[in-house]
């Protein structure tokens, strides 16, 4: 009885606050900028006007037309079309990475958080050291490590990397959760540890970690992009953002400016949507 | 408090070891025989051989990683498989080029940010400071590569105000041609920075607007403006500075990007040559100064916050 009463306010607490959120005009433009974004990502292939890798040598170089929205970069490709299908690439990678990050991440703070002792200081040591080296740096040797880049390895790298910055949200979340009577009264019951950490604490962190994956979700898009620039993200003459950025980016002196400034912005547009989406929730959770 | 910083190096000296391993784990275990990459597939077995023992890559991983981090720890870097030549050569003056763009965005980004995160604070709630705060933030959170290539498109060639290159005229090397030519990058590191460091300045700011001694100010008839860059800047600041220290180490990352865009001869671009050419003796020992850096800079941090707030200093000696 009493667990029905608890769960039913639940439900109106965050009905209220998506009520707030839909109010938020930050978060209502990241949403709109995002929800575009995601929508390109699905219906790519009936939105772009050309193949993305189909060459027109007739118009190499062309200005922004009705032809061709953004212009054609050297070797003839449409800026538009390969503006919209890199959106998919950077998209779902970044997402799967955060994704990954998160689960590791999260499973490890909740075990940290709620064990403590020896375990906590332990991991807590390994992850402060794997974060006292900079993403895109701990990416790059991996990489050369690997000694060639592609998409999964990407995925993993980034994922890996995240994993402490998660954990250690999770842990200081759980830390405060576990001194509850929830928590007491579970134990008492003599539940499972895996029940009390995934089926009591987990829900009660949810917000934080909605939060911590927002946030690290707008890193992913940062970081996938930079390394791509780098030419080490993704594998060769793949369409994304970056790629396209580092591949076009020396004819701006030449005053070819659209292949590159176009999918720049985009990244700057999924970056920025992010962030004032994930800022917008920590103000509504009031975390 | 010599209690604190003591157990707070014993911490650093930690991590430390641990970046050290990782870094070494890195570079030791990946499949991909070095010595036929550098000599190429037509050399003898035993030039592999001999290459390999030069090298130090015969012996167990344990010995190398001693022989490894015993030289770190005494200054001798090593040798790089690329440029045959001692790392500390290559790695020096790159680290020098790289401070000195360092040094240069910190003197306009400093200033700038704090400014900016005063002006939010004393508008809190108010049009300005949701612009400064989310703005800020959302400037912070597009790539370095996307600024600098904006920038030197409307600076560099439809305004033609500032060189694109961050490197001086060969003819014309004096220290303002070379600030010069670090403006464009230092902007780039604005805009990723500004963010952080004025949100950190704003909250200090707020806390000490609230404060007692601030109302005791107004009452004693000082004008707001003067009240707070008399009194609230002084205890605003400091963890300001402590934030900036531990920024400052992930330009590291981050000048990558922008030392590439703009041809650059630093850390970061030695960095990304090693990369790509696969040279692991540069590599990590490169990487694993970045970690030493960036660790000195947290622990600096660390204890100047501890300095500041005596709660933090007991939470970590209990």
């Amino acid at each position: 009885m009493k667990d029905s009463t608890n769960s039913e306010a639940k439900k109106l607490v965050l009905a209220e606050r998506l009520t707030v959120l839909k109010k938020n005009k930050a978060f209502v433009v990241g949403a709109s900028i995002l929800g575009f974004w995601i929508f390109c990502s699905i219906f790519s292939k009936f939105m772009v006007r050309f193949d993305q890798d189909a060459m027109d040598f007739e118009s190499i170089n062309s200005p922004p037309s009705l032809k061709f929205w953004f212009g054609t970069d050297s070797t003839g490709r449409d800026v538009y079309s390969r503006v919209i299908i890199g959106a998919r690439i950077i998209m779902i990678i970044s997402f799967i990475a955060t994704a990954l990050g998160a689960f590791v991440g999260a499973s490890l703070g909740l075990i940290a958080g709620y064990l403590k002792g020896k375990f906590d200081m332990v991991l807590m040591r390994i992850l402060e050291a794997i974060s006292a080296i900079p993403v895109i740096i701990i990416a790059l040797l991996a990489v050369a490590a690997i000694g060639r880049s592609s998409t999964v390895i990407t995925v993993l790298i980034i994922g890996f990397i995240f994993t402490p910055n998660v954990a250690r949200t999770v842990r200081a979340a759980v830390l405060g959760e576990s001194e509850l009577e929830y928590v007491a009264a579970a134990k008492l019951r003599t539940e499972k540890t895996a029940h009390i950490l995934f089926r009591e604490i987990l829900p009660n962190v949810l917000p934080t970690l909605i939060v911590e994956f927002t946030v690290r979700l707008g890193y992913a898009i940062f970081a996938v992009a930079t390394l791509s620039f780098l030419g080490v993200g993704l594998e060769a003459g793949s369409p994304d953002w970056g790629t396209q950025v580092a591949d076009t980016w020396d004819k701006i002196f030449t005053n070819i400016w659209w292949p590159t400034l176009f999918p720049a912005v985009a990244i700057a547009s999924v970056a920025v949507s992010i962030n004032l989406i994930s800022d917008a929730l920590l103000e509504v959770f009031e975390l | 408090m010599l209690r604190f910083i003591a157990k707070r190096i014993g911490l650093s000296l930690v991590t430390l070891f641990i970046v050290s391993m990782i870094v070494f784990i890195m570079m030791s275990i990946m499949p991909g025989d070095l010595a036929k990459q550098t000599l190429g597939r037509d050399a003898t077995p035993e030039a592999y051989e001999i290459w390999n023992k030069e090298k130090g890559l015969d012996k167990p991983l344990v010995v190398q990683y001693g022989v490894w981090i015993g030289g770190v720890m005494t200054g001798d870097l090593g040798m790089s498989f690329q440029y045959e030549q001692p790392v500390s050569e290559i790695l020096g003056p790159a680290a020098s080029k790289s401070a000195q763009l360092a040094i240069v965005a910190l003197i306009l980004i400093a200033p700038i940010s704090i400014l900016g995160g005063v002006i939010a604070a004393m508008n809190r709630g108010k049009r300005i400071d949701r612009v400064l705060t989310v703005g800020g933030l959302s400037a912070a959170v597009i790539p370095e590569f996307v600024w600098s290539v904006v920038l030197i498109l409307v600076f560099g060639v439809a305004i033609r105000v500032f060189p694109v290159s961050a490197f001086p005229d060969e003819e014309n090397p004096n220290i303002i041609n070379s600030i010069y030519h670090l403006l464009l990058p230092s902007i780039a590191l604005l805009f990723v920075l500004f963010g952080y460091i004025s949100r950190i300045t704003r909250a200090g700011v707020i806390e000490a607007l609230d404060s007692d001694y601030m109302r005791t100010a107004v009452l004693k008839g000082l004008s707001r403006k003067t009240a707070v860059f008399r009194h609230v800047l002084r205890n605003a600041l400091l963890p300001t500075i402590a934030v900036i220290a531990t920024q400052v180490p992930y330009l590291a990352g981050g000048l990558i990007a922008i030392e590439r865009v703009f041809n650059y001869p630093g850390f970061g671009n030695i960095l990304m040559d090693a990369v790509v050419a696969r040279d692991f003796s540069l590599l990590q020992t490169a990487v694993f100064l970045v970690g030493l850096v960036i660790i000195c800079f947290q622990l600096i941090a660390d204890v100047l916050f501890a300095v500041l707030n005596p709660r933090i200093r007991q939470r970590v000696t209990e």
